[in-house]
């Protein structure tokens, strides 16, 4: 049996290397990994502390919901980054810097 | 024999992420982010959550990783690609890199801090009964079944708003 702290720190790793991802990048599809990232860690958390739970599972309940917001977000993220594309010809995060010429 | 193989899997979920944040090949980041996400399927499989590793394969590894693929691919700049030697190779820059470290770092050490101090003891023994998934579809319909609509609304919401934003407009 594995001690709940191995997850717990794999996990932290994790978040703290998606915040790096999301902080440092300057492509946005990058940052989009970086927010796959941290909503992993926290998924791994979830169902970490679901198995001393097994009788209600609501951890890993709540981690199948986060799942699909998360296929939800990346997908509106995307069609967002492919308008972007078209009008800027780039999605460098520098360089977009007005709303509306 | 457990152990040897959870560490295996953490290991592969570990240097995946680290490759992400290091490597400066956009499509090589997809490719370690894949390495993470099935490191971490298999990471649920020790936790006990069968059904949960089996969809965040499909979800993650067969959904989101090729749209993000396919992201890369669309939004690919075709005078770079028209001028440079290696026209796959797309690169990516950072910024303020210190400070971006320098936060993460710290909020890793915090993070250890925490879970080091806190007192699990209170929780009980793990009780493997099998598979989880006879539960997750008795939660679904009974507890969860107010919420589980509610995501089916959301997840059509979320198509059709994608579909709309990405059109293209004849100007």
């Amino acid at each position: 049996m594995i001690a709940i702290q191995n997850y717990l720190v794999i996990s932290a790793l994790l978040f703290s290397i998606g915040l790096a991802v999301v902080v440092t990048k300057r492509n946005a599809i990058l940052i989009l990994m970086g927010i796959e990232l941290m909503l992993n860690a926290v998924n791994l958390n979830m169902v970490a502390f679901s198995q001393y739970d097994p009788n209600r599972l609501q951890g890993q309940m709540f981690a199948l919901f986060i799942m699909v917001i998360a296929a939800a977000e990346v997908t509106v993220a995307l069609a967002i980054i492919l308008k972007i594309y078209d009008y800027f010809k780039n999605i460098d995060l520098d360089e977009i810097n007005s709303l509306k010429k | 024999m457990m152990q040897l193989a959870f560490f295996v899997f953490a290991a592969i979920t570990v240097v995946g992420a680290f490759y992400l944040l290091f490597t400066k090949n956009i499509l090589y980041a997809a490719f370690s982010l894949l390495l993470t996400l099935l490191g971490i399927a298999g990471l649920f499989v020790f936790a006990g959550a069968d059904f949960l590793a089996v969809s965040q394969i499909m979800i993650y590894v067969g959904g989101i990783l090729i749209l993000l693929i396919f992201g890369i691919m669309l939004t690919n700049n075709k005078n770079f690609q028209r001028t440079n030697l290696q026209p796959n190779k797309i690169e990516v820059e950072n910024h303020n890199r210190f400070w971006a470290f320098l936060i993460a770092v710290l909020l890793f050490l915090g993070f250890l801090k925490i879970i080091f101090k806190a007192n699990f003891h209170i929780i009980g023994k793990q009780t493997h009964n099998g598979s989880s998934i006879h539960q997750i579809g008795i939660n679904l319909m009974t507890d969860y079944i107010f919420v589980f609509e509610v995501i089916g609304v959301f997840l059509l919401a979320a198509l059709i708003g994608a579909v709309y934003i990405a059109k293209k407009e004849k100007v």
